[in-house]
């Protein structure tokens, strides 16, 4: 317990920004259409490959010579790319076909 | 630098939250997805080129080229995938996105073991990291069929509960004692991993939009808990976000099943308790042809048509549309009904329909079309069992009772197009095809309709 309210204590900005984070994502998400739902998922796991974002950290950190970081980086770095570009790639292809005819 | 970098991700996580915001409607929707790439974009640039480190050209080169293969490889599966292929394809890249968690736990744990939260958040991104990556890749192996279906091994509740209690104590155990093992790490992973497949096979394919949705919101999650790692706001609120859209999702394909996220995750549905076995006699069937169909129809004032998945397995979705714009041509008013569980991830008949040209504004959701089944002449359905049946109301024997239905059985007159009389995908024999306002068009879906659409033409 007291560790958990250290930690707490120790991250208070990051816990406030995670808390407030939740509830506009609730907010924002549950009026959306479920004419929609299918975008919307592909959409936001495209959102999901901003992990790319620590994936190129830890190659910009690795030693040159640590070829095991820079390996593991390589490939997650390709891997949330191919998930940031297919994601929103197909997710307009997907909006593309969404066009009301007059 | 370091503020320059810090606005560029304010900007970026703004246009997420704007982009997520837009997808909301569809006339929106297309521009929010690209306000929410370009921000992906800014991001990443960012990351590669704002900072005071320094770097050797090696490894700029090495993130040159993996972002250049990822990306070309990404838009090539994007622009070549069919539209029924989209629940496989969302679990295959978010599988992906779940890997790339994994990989950065692998290569930062090392160096964090000394720091209880580092090491907290490191770890428990390895395990969903692990768990998204496997679990989705046997979601994409069930999809697209090259899988069976379902695959229990016996007791797998409970060998579930303890792989991943044993995960939780194992990961607990590294934390606390901080130890500092390339074994020890690589276990933690494959146990992970282990635990996505044992936790997806033996999940039905009936359930398969519950299981897509969850893991989506778990692969937010992990990119969450990266950002917590690097204190980067942009990778927590960008995985938040996908997080919640993953739940709510999840929650909605549960209540338009009348499932609890329990019992799809240690589910018995479709089990050998299913009433399958009970084939006793409802009635007489009453079958009818292309023309008679099409005389009926064309002389209807409102017409309902109720797509289900097989109407995709047909490749029907075009000569659904023909006939559609045939009758509306013809002074009909004619809509779709759409279950929020047709198809096989959550609004996926929508998609189907969409690309076939049929205007979103005529595709109806279940509450909003349910009140007008009473004024509705006829209703159409083709390729869908279970979100008709009637069982679902009036039997608490059933196992799909207490499921929300399209309530098609209050319009005057019901039209099935079905290849045989064989139960649907849950395999519960449906009330409705002996209802005496039912007519049968056996058949299969395409040619069934290519042929009322030819005889409409006659008329």
């Amino acid at each position: 317990m007291n560790e958990f309210l250290e930690f707490i204590e120790n991250n208070l900005q990051i816990t406030y920004i995670l808390i407030l984070a939740i509830f506009v994502g609730v907010e924002v998400i549950k009026s959306i259409p479920a004419v929609l739902h299918t975008p919307l998922m592909s959409g936001a796991n495209a959102l999901s490959g901003v992990v790319i974002v620590g994936a190129i950290l830890v190659m910009l950190h690795a030693d040159p010579t640590d070829y095991v970081a820079l390996t593991l980086g390589f490939i997650a770095v390709v891997l949330g790319v191919l998930n940031v570009v297919g994601g929103f790639a197909v997710t307009d292809r997907m909006l593309q076909m969404f066009k009301r005819k007059k | 630098m370091g503020i320059l970098l810090n606005i560029i991700y304010l900007i970026a996580t703004v246009t997420f939250i704007v982009g997520l915001k837009m997808l909301g409607h569809p006339e929106t929707a297309k521009k929010g997805n690209s306000i929410a790439a370009a921000g992906m974009g800014l991001a990443i640039l960012g990351t590669v080129f704002v900072h005071e480190q320094q770097v050797s050209p090696l490894i700029y080169i090495l993130i040159g080229v993996a972002i250049l293969i990822g990306s070309i490889i990404g838009w090539l599966i994007a622009i070549k995938v069919e539209m029924t292929k989209m629940p496989e394809l969302v679990s295959l890249f978010n599988g992906f996105g779940g890997a790339s968690a994994a990989l950065i736990g692998l290569v930062e744990y090392g160096k964090n073991v000394n720091y209880a939260t580092q090491s907290t958040t490191i770890v428990s991104g390895i395990i969903i990291g692990a768990i998204t990556f496997s679990g989705s890749l046997i979601a994409w192996g069930k999809l697209n069929g090259s899988l069976k279906s379902v695959v229990r091994i016996p007791y797998y509740n409970i060998i579930n509960n303890i792989t991943i209690i044993g995960i939780i104590i194992f990961a607990a155990f590294m934390v606390t004692t901080g130890v500092d093992s390339q074994l020890v790490l690589y276990t933690l992973l494959a146990a992970g991993l282990i635990y996505g497949i044992l936790f997806v096979l033996p999940i039905g394919g009936a359930d398969m939009p519950v299981v897509i949705s969850l893991l989506n919101s778990l692969t937010g999650i992990a990119a969450a808990i990266t950002g917590i790692l690097y204190n980067n706001m942009v990778m927590l609120v960008g995985g938040i976000l996908v997080g919640s859209a993953g739940i709510i999702l999840t929650v909605a394909m549960c209540k338009a099943m009348n499932r609890t996220l329990g019992s799809v995750i240690f589910g018995a549905f479709g089990g050998a308790t299913a009433t399958a076995g009970e084939n006793k006699a409802l009635g007489s069937i009453k079958s009818t042809t292309a023309s008679d169909a099409a005389i009926m129809m064309n002389y209807a004032n409102n017409v309902v048509i109720v797509p289900g998945y097989g109407l995709a397995v047909a490749q029907a979705q075009h000569v659904i549309h023909e006939l559609e714009e045939m009758l509306t041509r013809k002074g009909v008013n004619v809509k779709y009904a759409i279950h929020p569980v047709a198809g096989r991830m959550p609004g996926h008949m929508n998609v189907l329909l969409a690309e076939s040209n049929v205007e979103y504004n005529m595709l109806v959701e279940m509450e909003d079309i349910n009140p007008q089944f009473s004024n509705t002449d006829i209703v159409l359905v083709v390729g869908a069992n279970d979100v008709v049946n009637p069982a679902a109301h009036n039997n608490p024997t059933s196992p799909i009772y207490g499921m929300p239905i399209l309530d098609v059985e209050n319009a005057k007159h019901i039209i099935v197009n079905k290849r045989s009389m064989n139960a649907g995908y849950a395999g519960i024999e449906n009330e409705l095809f002996y209802n005496s306002k039912t007519s049968m068009l056996f058949g299969d879906a395409k040619a069934a309709l290519t042929d009322l659409v030819a005889e409409m033409k006659n008329i």
